[in-house]
């Protein structure tokens, strides 16, 4: 009712093309709505992503040296990276994570999501407390954890000692080059898994119950069901969940800049940390921008790979 | 004829199953829930000692010994906390507030309004969503040190300004305002039109009601990606006044010789507060995370 009494009434008397005088007003109307985010994205997203194709051309630093001219130097860049170690040892690490970390943690996600969607008591108890890491900021939780690693006496050396009856550990969690990269891979599925649960869990509410009476009458036993219902059904959810789990692997970088830094020997660094190192720490823009477009077209491809995957089912 | 034969074997058969499932859920939330246990637990410690002694065993677990908040007013006294949380709080939140209105503004012309290079736009937008803000981190870092802000400054470096603004418009939060605007029925609006209604009113007075749902959810996801935020604040700001909780929780874990009291009772003022949020809002959180896996 509020609405009948706009004092604006639009001038349908007085213009003589009323509709052509309407449409140029919704014309810049529509504008002024688009105008604020749009000007941010510009000057925030686009502009800088622009500026990383240019950059990776130059040997730009972070603050200019007025003695030495910013130069163009063509596709080095390009070219100096993969004679990089750390940066070669990063991607393989990004890699390595994904290879491990998203089937690993899909399919934790998936069995948490099934597990809590039994309709018995105390269930939203339970969803509650595995969705809790996800609301633990990572700057804390992995200070908490390099606690729980602690190499001498951390509760997690003596949990396996104790369980292994004395025949395995202490480790040097963080210390060890070969077990640092697993200790963080834990501690990352350990916070993001809850996520996954409640995208599966609303994946798996979305399936028709009668496809399971039917399998039922069928004589599918719950295996069965599983894998003839459950998982073609839940398709789409899992390239999604998959996707999105292989491009955070990619981001991956508080933990390892909190917890080892990329060490010991390189053995946890990863291509956003050689990025920040790079660009910010060592001030070479020019190159860090380099690898971000490399970055960037790596995560491109996996966003594709989904569309891919994902169109013939639709 | 066949069926009440089953049904009471059926039932027979499933309570120990149901035994299992729970059994099984509860060592599980064991795993979640144990290091936030003995963040709380050895926070209430005020023994350096005590808790070095108790961390490999059980007790690490428990309110033994000798309990205090001595803890926590260490670490009042040693950074400045409230400040540190102060900022977190204002730059999520700032970030929230005005990129709902942004992001829900631009939507709103996307879904409803017509005007020339709308599907461009649209696709434009939706191919932003790829770009990882990790991927122009550096140049954005260029970029925002030579800006030029209001009270004179050439450099947006250490402010607030420079860990919000940039964050304000997001190409994600706007997909999500424009998918669920393309469902509301048009004839509300239709009928506001020949009433004379402004395109503004229209979307304050009959949009932005029927939409509380995803103004949740994209509050709740701008809010718990941007409330943890890290890389950028570490490279953007020094100064410790305008430093947020991240990076004042390295700073503090960096500080030689480690009380890992301090930094328990530091970790569990972070915590708490939004864990409080958390569980009173449960349902809120948990649909929306729900709702963002339905792009793609």
């Amino acid at each position: 009712m509020t609405i009948l009494k706009s004092p604006t009434a639009p001038p349908k008397a007085t213009a003589r093309t009323p509709m052509l005088g309407w449409k140029r007003r919704e014309q810049r109307v529509a504008w002024a709505f688009v105008a604020p985010a749009l000007l941010l994205l510009c000057i925030f997203l686009i502009a800088p992503f622009g500026l990383a194709f240019y950059l990776s051309l130059t040997d730009q630093r972070l603050v200019p040296n007025l003695n030495i001219p910013t130069r163009f130097v063509g596709f080095k860049h390009y070219l100096a990276m993969w004679q990089d170690a750390t940066f070669v040892r990063a991607l393989l690490n990004n890699f390595l994570f994904v290879l491990i970390v998203v089937p690993v943690q899909t399919s934790f996600a998936l069995f948490l999501a099934i597990l809590v969607n039994q309709k018995i008591k105390a269930i939203n108890f339970f969803r509650t407390i595995y969705f809790i890491p996800v609301v633990t900021m990572m700057a804390i939780v992995a200070v908490v954890w390099t606690f729980l690693y602690n190499p001498d006496q951390g509760i997690i050396n003596s949990f396996i000692q104790t369980i292994s009856f004395g025949q395995l550990g202490p480790y040097r969690w963080l210390e060890d080059p070969k077990l640092a990269f697993p200790a963080i891979m834990l501690m990352s599925i350990w916070q993001g898994v809850g996520f996954q649960m409640v995208i599966y869990l609303a994946g798996l509410q979305e399936i028709p119950g009668e496809l399971y009476e039917a399998a039922e009458l069928d004589g599918a036993d719950a295996w069965q069901q599983f894998r003839f219902v459950t998982l073609p059904q839940l398709r789409n959810t899992s390239v999604f969940v998959v996707i999105s789990t292989t491009i955070m692997a990619f981001k991956l970088f508080d933990q390892v800049e909190i917890m080892t830094k990329g060490g010991p020997n390189d053995a946890t660094v990863t291509a956003m940390l050689h990025i920040v190192n790079s660009g910010f720490r060592s001030q070479k823009v020019g190159y860090a921008s380099a690898l971000s477009v490399v970055f960037f077209v790596i995560v491109l491809l996996i966003s594709l790979g989904q569309r891919i995957v994902t169109r013939p089912e639709r | 004829m066949q069926r009440p034969a089953i049904e009471p074997t059926k039932r027979w058969q499933k309570r120990p199953r149901r035994f299992g499932s729970y059994l099984l859920m509860t060592v599980i939330a064991l795993f979640s829930l144990f290091p936030i246990v003995f963040m709380l637990v050895t926070a209430l410690k005020a023994d350096e000692g005590q808790i070095l002694r108790e961390m490999s065993t059980f007790a690490a677990f428990l309110p033994t010994g000798e309990l205090s908040l001595q803890n926590f007013r260490d670490v009042f006294a040693r950074v400045p906390f409230a400040r540190y949380l102060i900022n977190s709080v204002l730059i999520a939140f700032t970030i929230v507030l005005f990129g709902l209105v942004v992001n829900s503004l631009i939507a709103y012309a996307l879904a409803r309004m017509q005007f020339r290079g709308q599907k461009l736009l649209l696709a434009i937008i939706i191919a932003l969503i790829i770009i990882p803000f990790q991927a122009v981190a550096v140049p954005l870092l260029l970029i925002v040190n030579q800006l030029p802000w209001f009270d004179g400054r050439m450099t947006w470096l250490d402010s607030y300004h420079v860990q919000i603004i940039p964050f304000i418009a997001d190409a994600f939060s706007i997909f999500l305002f424009y998918q669920f605007f393309l469902n509301i029925p048009k004839d509300i609006e239709e009928a506001a039109l020949v009433d004379g209604a402004s395109r503004f009113r229209m979307y304050a007075q009959i949009i932005v009601p029927l939409s509380r749902p995803v103004f949740a959810t994209v509050a709740i996801l701008q809010f718990l990606t941007h409330w943890g935020d890290f890389l950028w604040p570490l490279m953007v700001v020094r100064n410790p006044a305008v430093r947020p909780l991240t990076v004042g929780m390295q700073a503090f874990f960096g500080q030689m010789p480690r009380q890992w009291g301090d930094i328990m009772a530091f970790a569990t003022m972070v915590t708490l507060p939004v864990l409080i949020i958390f569980l009173l809002f449960q349902k809120w959180f948990v649909q929306s995370v729900a709702s963002s896996g339905v792009k793609g």
